[in-house]
């Protein structure tokens, strides 16, 4: 292992799903112990904690601290949308790759359960008595539902309506086929969520949310964290036989934003600063596509994955429908694409999804995934966007040692 | 009716001679925004000038949104149209919500319809897509 390679030594989520009797803290404390005790090490070990939560008051990691230990580390509280878990572990990245601290703690925890429908501003304020222009569109009344969709569901729909439209191909059948993939492979999951098995018909006839998606082709809403020990080859080389071959090598790490294109500010381009992450990420790793066991994306919605094959150059340009129809993101297909069950059925707890993906990569990159195990998996990606937009990319791959 | 007493739902809905929507282009690479802009996103430059957006175009990007925050009626039609090249956002009114009634592909042209009339006596005036 070259001195300056980045690894994570300890890695873990919660299980998904509802979990009433406990805060935000209490998620966040179960994952971040658990990576510690995965890692064989402890906070007195870790020279800087980077949390990201987007619902609860602020100021997340110290009250993290309170509760699993203060040693007046720094913190970095993180906020960046969807990627915010992604972004949480590229912050401890670049401090162990500066050279600055030995090792980092990287922590994303979210309670969502029951919170319904995200973005929409809606009209639910009455248009009050007299039209007065307001904001940087000089609008007199909300333009949710008026001049578009602000809600994520309908976004995300016309993400994929419009690979359609450039492509060809798609169907509201072809999208709840993806669906129905995810919830598959959620069958294997007891982390998941949801665990349920839904035929093509039932995803197709489920409640429409916003077309072509219906209710279980959208993330699932859902409370959970997760959270990663990362370190450099340098400090890995004197640790235990052990905690070196359990540790994984992060061959790239990655974040962009979206840089300016023909309306992005209309519909947001959720491909160039994807592709832009993945060209970057692959070129890091001096790994190609086709050299991918497996890919956990950001499947937010079905729509929402079809674009992804081809951002991130899972398939030729324009090639994603065929991709699919060949049956290679099946987990017996080719390129295994959310074996996890994904966001649909795995859930969604937002600052928990970056690192929780990355924990289901390194899982199959261990050996260590049960019943869903990857045969001989030894490189895989993983992908998360945040709308605004922030997209990471992570290529991990087994150690070496 | 005098436009006196009318009000755009958005400053870029622009109602005379005949509704048409206006874009702030950036003057150096052409650049085209709906908003009120510090600089341009593409070129960082801060001259633009208003262009007239064509009122007919394609509809590249659709959903029908079935469910929206509370107040919002659905089921509603919304899209991304091709006016000539510049991309505007918009309902598709004027036809069912319906995947039958909507493809992606179809011609539309610009339609307004009134908002209300407010306690001043002034009408504000919404904008959308319908099939042309
Ligand atoms: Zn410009």
């Amino acid at each position: 292992m070259a001195t300056d390679d980045i690894y994570i030594l300890g890695i873990s989520m919660t299980k998904f799903g509802k979990h009433a009797d406990k805060d935000i803290v209490d998620l966040g404390a179960e994952a971040a112990m658990a990576a510690l005790r995965d890692g064989g090490v402890s906070m007195r070990d870790m020279g800087i904690l980077a949390a990201g939560n987007l619902m609860g008051a602020g100021g997340y990691g110290q009250q993290l601290q309170k509760q699993i230990g203060q040693t007046g580390i720094p913190v970095y509280n993180v906020s960046n949308a969807c990627a915010t878990g992604a972004t949480a572990l590229r912050t401890a990245i670049m401090a162990v790759k500066s050279g600055e601290v030995r090792m980092g703690l990287a922590v994303g925890a979210e309670k969502l359960a029951g919170a319904g429908l995200l973005g929409g501003g809606g009209q639910g304020k009455k248009d009050s008595n007299k039209w007065e222009p307001k904001g940087r569109y000089g609008a007199v009344a909300p333009t949710d539902g008026r001049i578009g969709t602000d809600t994520m569901p309908g976004t995300f729909a016309q993400v994929g309506m419009e690979y359609g439209h450039k492509y060809g191909g798609v169907s509201f059948e072809l999208f709840a086929k993806i669906s129905e993939k995810n919830h598959a492979h959620s069958t294997l999951n007891p982390m998941a969520a949801y665990q349920k098995r839904f035929t093509l018909e039932e995803i197709m006839g489920d409640m429409m949310i916003a077309y072509p998606n219906t209710r279980p082709m959208c993330s699932a809403n859902c409370d959970g964290a997760a959270a990663a020990v990362v370190t450099s080859g340098e400090v890995l080389k004197t640790l235990s036989a052990d905690q070196r071959r359990r540790a994984i090598k992060v061959s790239a790490s990655v974040l962009t934003t979206d840089p300016y294109q023909e309306a992005c500010q209309i519909l947001p381009d959720v491909n160039t600063l994807t592709r832009n992450a993945a060209t970057i990420a692959y070129e890091q790793a001096g790994v190609s596509p086709t050299d991918l066991d497996l890919v956990e994306l950001h499947d937010c919605f079905a729509t929402a994955e079809l674009v992804h094959y081809d951002n991130l150059m899972l398939c030729p340009e324009g090639g994603a429908v065929d991709f699919f129809m060949s049956g290679a993101p099946w987990r017996d297909g080719k390129t295994p694409v959310n074996v996890s069950g994904g966001l649909q059925s795995k859930g969604h707890p937002i600052s928990a999804t970056g690192i929780a993906n990355i924990w289901e990569i390194c899982h199959h990159l261990r050996g260590e995934a049960g019943d869903r195990q990857i045969k001989d998996a030894k490189v895989g990606l993983a992908h998360v966007i945040g709308l605004g937009s922030a997209c990471g990319v992570h290529i991990l791959e087994r150690s070496a040692a | 009716m005098s436009t006196a007493q009318q009000i755009p739902l958005v400053s870029y809905l622009h109602l005379t001679p005949s509704p048409h929507l206006v874009a702030n282009e950036c003057t150096s690479c052409g650049a085209r925004f709906f908003d009120r802009r510090n600089a341009c996103a593409g070129c960082f430059q801060t001259e633009f000038r208003p262009v007239d957006i064509p009122t007919t175009g394609v509809l590249k990007a659709f959903t029908i949104v079935a469910f929206a925050a509370p107040g919002v009626p659905v089921p509603f039609v919304a899209g991304i149209v091709d006016c000539g090249g510049t991309s505007v956002r918009g309902n598709v009114i004027n036809t069912d919500p319906t995947p039958e009634k909507v493809s992606l592909g179809m011609k539309l042209r610009l339609a307004t319809y009134s908002l209300g009339t407010d306690d001043e006596g002034v009408e504000a005036i919404g904008f959308g897509f319908e099939p042309a």
